[in-house]
Order: structure tokens, then C-alpha cells, then sequence
């Protein structure tokens, strides 16, 4: 699987990208904010886009939108401190698949990454 | 300044949730209390906060504590004035108020993204006469400070992202090194 990180925080970064070992991803590409993501995004060819929400120069819900205006449909997980019921909900709204909120623990962003993944499997199977 | 109770508890659970869970490090709290307005630290994470709340959150550290606990945060020793340290310390900061902020039920609050300061003995002031609290945490790691400074803002409409240093001002003494 290959995965496009997305965080302003390098020790952010870190830390995700020692939870995608544990789940055996080693193609992963990184970017510190929504436009440097977009830069990235069509050569790298993810299966699924890690981002966080607050981020300078380009924030993760400006990214999503941008994204999927062009019909992008590669999976995108939020991870993020914006916890509010109206925020997950501006985000699913605007093609997020799934939410994370920080802090987590490395077994629960390993679940909901396995989680989104299976339910994509799931749908393009069906 | 009209000190609301419930955006304390707020940011104590989050600070709690943020150490226990990311940080693997138990903290606990000395009885909150007013500031002093002449608190002075070596690292500052700083967050703004714009919307139903105006102000600030500064967390505050003496270098030993912010070396040990961005350490710990990023499983590698970290050197203040490094890029990583001050990565860490913002991370800290927005993490700790993104936490409290989602607490605020019914608000409508943005955070900025964190700045920090480095240097030592740096004083934090306000340009508003309010007074802070304090919320004195320890760990195993060391202590540090969560400085409370927002008031909520009925009137105010939500905005977007909140200045970075929420009009907040650092006074550095003179000879080291920011």
C-alpha cells in the first residue's frame, strides 16, 4: 500500500509513519501542508491519504475539496485535533472517508486505517 | 476577565488525554491558579484562539522539562533550538488546545497554528489587562505550565484561523538567544 502523509509536524509525521510499519507500509511519501500534497499527490499514486486538518498555506479540508473537484476517489482518512461533531462532519461532507482524532493510540489509527481500507476493498468489489 | 470553569476542565482533560495517550507519560495537577502575569519560561508553545473564545494558551516549560518531554514525545533526544524541538513543543501546544477546544460544546472556536519561543527566561504578557491561569502540571519528565488565557466572546462572530500569537508578546531579556 502506498500512502501519502500529510502534516505540518514533522514529529507527527514520525509518529504515523511508525504506525504504517507496524502495518507493513514502507511506500510513503510525505508532504507539510495541503498545496505541497497536491504537488505530489498525481505522481506518487496513493491508495490512501493520511492528512491533517490545520496546516499552513494550505489546509487539509481546502486539499479535500480541491482533490475531489477533480474526481479523485483514492481513500482519505482525516487525522486531526478538530474533534467537533460540525467538523468531522464538514469533512465527510467534503469526500473525507473516514476520521481520526488526535491523540490516538497507535492501535486505534491502525484499526481505522485497516478499517477504511476494507470497506474501499469491500466497495469495489461489490 | 470572566474565568470559565468548564474551559479549564477542558483543557486539564485534554492535557491529560494528550500525555497519557501520545506522550506515555501519567501527569498530574496542582490546583489551578491565577497568574501572575510575570510567569517567565525558557520554551513557550503559544496557541491563539479566535471565534466565541478570544485570547491564548501559552504552554510553558524550563529547557530540562521541554528536552526530556519532547524526547519522550518523539522517541528520539531532541536539542532546544533545533527544528525537531520546536516541531515537537508546537505539536505539544496544538494538540493540548485542539483537545480543549473540542470540549467548548456549542462554541464556535478556531485555533491558530502554534508558534514558539525559545530562550531562556522569557516572559509572555498580554496586551489586555486580564489575569491568566495557571495550571501547574508534573511528569516523570519534568514540570511545565498551561497558561490559560481566553474569555468567551458571545458577540464575536467565528472567524478563521486565529493569529498564530494571539496578540500575545514575548519579552526576552537581553543576551540570549531567541
Amino acid at each position: 500500500m502506498r500512502v501519502l502523509l500529510v502534516d505540518d509536524s514533522k514529529t507527527m509525521r514520525n509518529i504515523v509513519k511508525g504506525v504504517l510499519g507496524t502495518l507493513g507500509v514502507t511506500a510513503i511519501e510525505e508532504a507539510a501542508n495541503g498545496l505541497d500534497a497536491v504537488s505530489k499527490v498525481d505522481a506518487f499514486k496513493p491508495d490512501l491519504i493520511l492528512l491533517d486538518w490545520n496546516m499552513p498555506v494550505m489546509d487539509g479540508i481546502t486539499f479535500v475539496k480541491t482533490y475531489r473537484a477533480k474526481n479523485k476517489t483514492t481513500p482519505i482518512i482525516m487525522v486531526t485535533t478538530e474533534a467537533e461533531k460540525a467538523k468531522v462532519m464538514e469533512a465527510i461532507q467534503a469526500g473525507v472517508n473516514n476520521y481520526a482524532v488526535k491523540p490516538f493510540t497507535p492501535e486505534n489509527l491502525s484499526k481505522i486505517i485497516e478499517t477504511t481500507m476494507a470497506k474501499v476493498a469491500a466497495k469495489k468489489a461489490a | 476577565m470572566r474565568i470559565n470553569v468548564q474551559h479549564i476542565n477542558a483543557f486539564l482533560e485534554a492535557t491529560k488525554a494528550v500525555f497519557e495517550t501520545m506522550v506515555k507519560l501519567p501527569v498530574t495537577f496542582e490546583k489551578p491558579q491565577l497568574g501572575t502575569g510575570k510567569q517567565q519560561y525558557d520554551v513557550s508553545g503559544i496557541i491563539g484562539f479566535s471565534g466565541d473564545v478570544v485570547g491564548s494558551v501559552v504552554v510553558g516549560f524550563t529547557n530540562l522539562a521541554a528536552v526530556q518531554i519532547a524526547s519522550v514525545f518523539a522517541g528520539s533526544r531532541l536539542q532546544v533550538g533545533t527544528p525537531d524541538f520546536a516541531d515537537a513543543i508546537g505539536e505539544l501546544a496544538n494538540m493540548i488546545a485542539g483537545g480543549a477546544k473540542a470540549k467548548f460544546v456549542g462554541q464556535n472556536v478556531s485555533i491558530g497554528c502554534p508558534s514558539v519561543v525559545v530562550a531562556v527566561s522569557h516572559q509572555i504578557s498580554s496586551p489586555s489587562s486580564a489575569a491568566s491561569i495557571c495550571i501547574f502540571c508534573n511528569t516523570a519528565a519534568g514540570r511545565f505550565v498551561i497558561d490559560v488565557n481566553i474569555q468567551s466572546s458571545v458577540n464575536a462572530p467565528a472567524s478563521g484561523a486565529a493569529d498564530a500569537a494571539g496578540g500575545l508578546k514575548a519579552s526576552i531579556p537581553a543576551g540570549t538567544a531567541a
